[in-house]
């Protein structure tokens, strides 16, 4: 089954991901949070979950991403039993283990990444894909060894390893454990640069704090979805440091484009020909020097 | 230079003040008082005891930026020889919030790295409050690599509430240089120490933090966001920051127990503020056998050990 012919047989699924103040009852409608044009949501999940009148790209899961990413009947998902512990006994107005548990209910048991290997017009690539849904794509310890591990299987394949990031930053409940996932994964990328494997991140709305200063900046390649908000602190946090306005389309996509942060934006519609003319030019050696 | 004191440190002022006074008396007034000022520094050696070794993680988290906490540029002059400076990251400025160099460190040479605050209001704007933006960690980035080029090993010196949230710093990629330093550090050809020496904050700390060794002072702090802003965000009220510190286990006890550093550098009795020459004896003592224990390990094991240190970070099942 298709990503999409997935979401049309379970409608309701749209409403949960996408925004809170969706349509009609029956569910058949979802509001553009930019443009507020109500989109019938077949036609929503057949655009990719894009707007077709403002180009806008909606937020969307892992599962979703997966298979608008990968060739049909290609996708596995590894690494789908590891699961946070709670080290620091984490309590603020709830439990960090209350706070897990309801995100497994709400986003799956899988932590804020999904792992996956698949195909992507014939090659096999490797991916790590943030869950944003589940705690706001914090980077734990589980959603660091996933990366870790994604890295892993590309080096183990000799194939290439695509990160897709959606992520509020490191994971407060996890402490200074998570702000150590920054250097692990950052170090893991070290080995993929030695094996000459191509590394693409692809940042999605949102990226931030401790995500987009680790791992999510240092691929080969970094592009972007358009209109994403991407940066290390936070919009409210700058303006109420500085207290001054922010620049018009401060910390979006294309924002990072002009000032030479990113490689390209690319349309969710044109990502695996992207992809796909990417890791043909990296692989293909033209000068490959004799030994 | 005047002494200021937090308020959990009051006791301690209110009974050096009166022993500084009797001292003083007793030079004028010729009674002999010795024996009272001895009396009352007893009483005050078991009052730091008592109130250092009970201090709450916020209270900690308060010593870690006490106003009078030596800064790198203070520990310089005491813990090593021939410092030179070396400014800029020759791409767009001198970040004032990351200071760096060449020294001589127990006769050995090593290149050294660290986040400086100011201590006036002139120089706290110069430094930016310790707050780094990306030149910053482009400096230090070009004094790693320089160190590995010349084959010296680094000592890094963390004191920050983290990297710069401006608008500036955005422009001109922050995440883009914390993550460039993160992927470096960790493969750099040398051998790399790291010291929490006052606030460990965030991305910011981490940028010149990852390395062989990790060290934090007895009242520094590492966490992975202050304690204000977690409860900004997780309370929605700031007021709510000593909960936060308690709920955040950033105190070097909290950290040894995670197994995330590799020991805890004493301080003086009342901490390095009071006494900034034993503080930096103390710190040398450790770094000199950590950084002899280094250089007598191959490279090859070096890197080898580091990557599987960073490697294995984290607390999961499964």
């Amino acid at each position: 089954m298709s990503w999409f012919t997935r979401l049309i047989e379970t409608p309701k699924n749209i409403l949960k991901s996408s925004s809170s103040d969706a349509g009609s009852p029956e569910g058949l409608w979802v509001k553009c949070p930019r443009c507020s044009e109500a989109i019938y949501n077949k036609e929503l999940a057949r655009n990719s979950m894009v707007c077709s009148k403002c180009n806008h790209h909606l937020r969307m899961s892992a599962q979703q991403r997966a298979e608008l990413l990968f060739d049909a009947d290609t996708i596995e998902q590894l690494d789908t039993e590891l699961r946070s512990e709670d080290p620091l006994n984490f309590k603020d107005k709830k439990k960090y283990k209350d706070r897990t548990r309801d995100a497994n209910k709400k986003a799956g048991p899988e932590d804020a990444i999904r792992n996956y290997i698949g195909d992507i017009q014939g090659r096999t690539v490797s991916a790590s894909i943030f869950e944003f849904a589940y705690m706001g794509g914090s980077m734990g310890s589980v959603a660091g060894e996933k990366i870790v591990r994604g890295m892993e299987h590309a080096l183990e394949r000799g194939c290439p390893y695509i990160l897709i990031a959606a992520s509020g930053g490191a994971r407060m409940q996890e402490g200074v454990l998570s702000l150590m996932q920054m250097a692990k994964t950052s170090s893991t990328v070290n080995r993929l640069n030695e094996a000459k494997l191509p590394f693409v991140c692809l940042l999605t709305d949102p990226t931030m704090g401790g995500v987009s200063a680790s791992h999510a900046w240092l691929g080969d390649i970094i592009i972007a979805e358009p209109g994403a908000l991407i940066g290390f602190a936070g919009p409210r946090v700058i303006q109420e440091t500085v207290g001054q306005k922010l620049p018009e389309g401060f910390q979006r996509s294309e924002f990072l484009l002009e000032h030479g942060l990113i490689d390209a934006v690319v349309d969710r519609a044109d990502l695996r020909d992207y992809l796909s003319t990417t890791f043909n030019h990296l692989t293909d050696r033209s000068f490959r020097q004799s030994a | 230079m005047a002494n200021s004191y937090l308020e959990f440190e009051r006791p301690i002022a209110e009974l050096t003040s009166k022993i500084d006074d009797l001292s003083g008396m007793g030079k004028d007034s010729g009674v002999n008082i010795a024996e009272e000022v001895e009396r009352l520094n007893g009483k005050k050696d078991k009052l730091v005891e008592q109130i250092y070794s009970k201090a709450t993680r916020a209270q900690i988290c308060q010593l870690s930026r006490h106003p009078d906490r030596p800064y790198i540029l203070d520990y310089i002059p005491h813990m090593f020889d021939d410092f030179q400076e070396l400014h800029g990251d020759r791409a767009f400025s001198d970040d004032g919030a990351i200071v760096g160099g060449l020294a001589n460190f127990r006769g050995k040479s090593i290149v050294v790295v660290g986040h400086q605050k100011g201590r006036d209001t002139k120089e706290k704007i110069k430094r930016n409050f310790g707050m780094p933006r990306p030149e910053g960690y482009r400096k230090a980035l070009r004094l790693f690599k320089l160190a590995e080029r010349f084959e010296i090993p680094v000592l890094t010196f963390i004191d920050t509430a983290g990297a710069w949230p401006g608008i500036d710093a955005e422009e001109r990629g922050q995440s883009e240089a914390i993550a460039r330093n993160l992927q470096e550090l960790a493969a750099l050809k040398v051998p790399v120490i790291c010291t929490v020496i006052g606030e460990g904050g965030s991305g910011g700390a981490l940028a010149i933090g990852v390395g062989d060794r990790m060290y934090m002072q007895q009242f520094s702090t590492y966490s992975v966001i202050s304690p204000e802003g977690c409860a900004a965000i997780l309370w929605r009220d700031r007021a709510h920051a000593d909960e936060a510190a308690e709920a955040l286990k950033p105190t070097a006890l909290d950290l040894q127990s995670l197994g995330l550093i590799d020991a805890i550098i004493p301080e003086p009795k009342e901490g390095a503020h009071r006494n900034i020459e034993e503080a930096a004896e103390l710190m040398g003592d450790l770094l000199e056998k950590s950084l002899d224990e280094l250089l007598n390990t191959p490279l090859d094991k070096l890197l080898k050990s580091r990557a599987e240190r960073l490697r294995n970070l984290g607390a999961f099942s499964g």
